[in-house]
């Protein structure tokens, strides 16, 4: 039998820590090849329509910008939670409730209008973010309740509110019954960068603005020390005086605004009103993404842009080859399978024993033996 | 009568597939390792089995498809976190994510399909007992299976030498390691037939409960399934217990919907996932206690130094 064996490295390797990402994608590539040739199709042609084809013009580039902010804006702020070993799996359900809460200007006072209401929406949008994200963070610290779990569960139910909303009261009287709000007014839909060039808007800077901060947070201030201190040795987090409690409350407030802001940016930005359906995945993925970006926020902003190129890719394939876009799914899902695996090489190195260690070793492993004994 | 009996009958065809997937996460987490991948192998064993049933027109062959496609689909994660020690958490959710995407792109050409049902039972004489007899003696296979699995973990766990050892590493894989006991070993086994149930439990869905493939239909109940492990404070006859209040809840809501009770359907059908909650909260509220049940090294990676 083939073994493999891992033998802890004396300190964590500098050069596998930078080029795991990339092993990871390397290996991504070739497990993908093999699927595209299982499939029956030209894997380099495959490969072609999926990563080279959607970016190779100016109005593409936005539209990948398009897909890639709110998978950042989430992203990093789960990489704080995930830093300090607090599992936030909820952000799908927190970026939709982001997306209810800015659109009640919207949808409830239509006549509002002016320079307001945008900066309002935006500031519901994360203010309810964090609210539904104060839930799991609420129920850990008061009744000790697995976050995990309970922060999951609240992803159905934020579906399942969402589309009561836009099936019942908040369903556009002249949609033709269609289960939509109302298109929302000029000032509630968030410009455009470059009208001229292609749709981007400004969520794209909201989001590189979001991981720059939390880049300064995490590496320049007291907060984001606390953070990795609790992270790798809470014990050593309260010797400091640092409380678990509330950096709980301060991980889930703080990732759950962030997605609440995707939310609403992705409403009011890319798609204009509500409906029953408003994210395919990016709550996911931006998991995906967290981790493939060594939840640094810079590396997030990286891995954003290759995950978003994942579901552009998708969506070509599906148009010219047939296959289902779901391949966007297994794309995501295998990268972070490799990206996790990979990290691996940066704590130990592996080294595989097969059988053929009976000749060589055996007389090593021998020796070896009795040693063993003395030191038990 | 007979509408209480149906009640009942649709009430442990909801509960089969809760208590098959939480009766092998069971066992997973009791060797100290937290698999989140139920979702994910659950859906790969409803596509799998789908498809094998579909293929071949057996649905026994699609349920032995069904629990392969689970095992070997745990494989994966096994390899992961106990070859390569990565992160538990991190990889279940990434088996999850994977899984509900393969099974989504496998499933494209199933969509729509008519599937095949696994008979019930019934037995001549014995299933036409007036009450009792479709209870007892004329439910689908799986419910059988999933009653005789959940008595033989509880013996497995309890009352063999092999339980305890699984316990033992579950409580300090240190200790059981010191003590020369192959703890990767034993979690592989594991690991392996959690997945198995997991996917048996996805075939139950797709061969008994609804006959066809639907995307996602796992529903979330692979994620209820591991609450209900932490509901049932690692043990099998409240695992039992759990997985037929929450078949209980979910056919409730179900029936409160068709009944046409003034309440809209999403807050009904957003019950069983909030209940989850509620029950999750109800028991970890006792710190002591859930600290007391809950396996010692769960969810630590176990790098064995040589």
């Amino acid at each position: 039998m083939m073994r493999l064996e891992l033998v802890k490295r004396p300190q964590r390797s500098a050069l596998f820590s930078m080029l795991s990402p990339f092993i990871a994608f390397a290996l991504t590539i070739i497990a993908g090849a093999i699927m595209f040739a299982l499939l029956g199709v030209n894997p380099l042609n495959a490969f072609k329509i999926y990563f080279i084809e959607p970016i190779s013009q100016v109005w593409q580039l936005h539209e990948l910008a398009i897909k890639a902010a709110p998978l950042i804006l989430i992203a990093v702020g789960l990489s704080v939670c995930y830093k300090a070993n607090i599992w936030n799996i909820g952000a799908e359900g927190q970026f939709i409730f982001g997306a209810i809460f800015g659109s009640i200007i919207p949808v409830l006072f239509p006549q509002f209008e002016g320079p307001l209401v945008l900066p309002l929406m935006l500031l519901l949008g994360m203010v309810g973010g964090a609210a539904y994200a104060a839930i799991p963070a609420l129920l850990k610290t008061r009744f000790n309740t697995n976050e995990i779990l309970t922060s999951l569960m609240l992803v159905y139910v934020a579906q399942l509110f969402l589309d009561w909303l836009v099936r019942g009261p908040w369903r556009d009287p002249q949609g033709h019954g269609f289960p939509q709000t109302i298109q929302f007014g000029d000032s509630a839909v968030l410009p455009e960068l470059m009208p001229d060039a292609g749709r981007a808007n400004w969520g794209f800077v909201f989001a590189l603005v979001a991981a720059v901060l939390i880049w300064i947070l995490m590496g320049r201030m007291l907060k984001g020390f606390e953070v990795r201190v609790l992270g790798s040795s809470p014990r050593a987090g309260r010797f400091a005086g640092f409380g678990l409690n509330r950096m709980v409350f301060f991980a889930f407030l703080l990732s759950g605004a962030l997605a609440g802001l995707a939310g609403i940016s992705e409403v009011s930005g890319a798609i204009g009103q509500l409906q029953p359906v408003i994210s395919p995945g990016y709550g996911f993925t931006a998991i995906i993404v967290a981790f493939l970006g060594r939840l640094n926020p810079l590396g997030i902003v990286a891995a954003g842009l290759v995950l978003a190129l994942t579901y552009l890719g998708g969506e070509a394939v599906q148009s010219a080859l047939g296959i289902s876009d779901k391949v966007a799914r297994v794309f995501q899902g295998m990268l972070l399978f490799f990206v996790l695996g990979c990290d691996t090489l940066i704590h130990y190195r592996i080294r595989l024993i097969g059988l053929a260690l009976t000749k060589q070793e055996a007389p090593a492993k021998l020796e070896a033996a009795p040693k063993l004994k003395e030191a038990r | 009568m007979d509408i209480t009996v149906n009640i009942l009958l649709t009430i442990a065809t909801a509960a089969t597939p809760l208590l098959i997937a939480a009766i092998g996460e069971l066992v997973v987490e009791r060797s100290g390792v937290l698999n989140l991948g139920v979702e994910g192998m659950m859906v790969m064993g409803a596509v799998g089995g789908f498809g094998a049933g579909y293929l071949t027109g057996s649905p026994w062959v699609g349920l032995l498809a069904a629990i392969a496609v689970g095992a070997l689909f745990s494989l994966l994660f096994a390899v992961m976190t106990l070859s390569l020690a990565t992160n538990q958490v991190a990889t279940g959710l990434s088996l999850t994510l994977l899984g509900l995407g393969l099974s989504g792109m496998m499933g494209t050409r199933f969509v729509g399909q008519p599937g095949v049902r696994l008979p019930n039972l019934d037995i001549p004489g014995l299933s036409s007992i007036p009450v009792v007899g479709r209870l007892l003696f004329g439910q689908d296979p799986v419910f059988y299976i999933s009653i005789a699995l959940t008595a033989a973990v509880m013996w497995f766990l309890f009352k063999t030498r092999t339980g305890l050892t699984l316990r033992s590493i579950g409580d300090s894989h240190t200790s059981a390691h010191a003590l020369g006991i192959k703890v990767i070993r034993y979690r592989y086994l594991a690991v392996i037939f959690g997945g198995a149930c997991a996917g048996l439990a996805g075939g139950h869905l797709s061969l008994v409960y609804t006959p066809q493939w639907v995307e996602n239909m796992s529903a979330g109940r692979g994620w209820i399934a591991l609450a209900l492990v932490v509901f049932a404070s690692w043990r099998p006859w409240r695992v039992l217990a759990g997985a037929y209040i929450f078949g209980a809840v979910w056919i409730g809501q179900l029936h409160a919907q068709a009944f046409g009770i003034p309440v809209p359907s999403q807050m009904l059908s957003s019950l069983p996932y909030l209940a989850t909650v509620v029950v999750l909260v109800l028991i970890s509220r006792n710190k002591r206690l859930t600290m007391m049940n809950t396996p010692a090294s769960l969810g630590q990676p176990f790098v064995p130094d040589r």
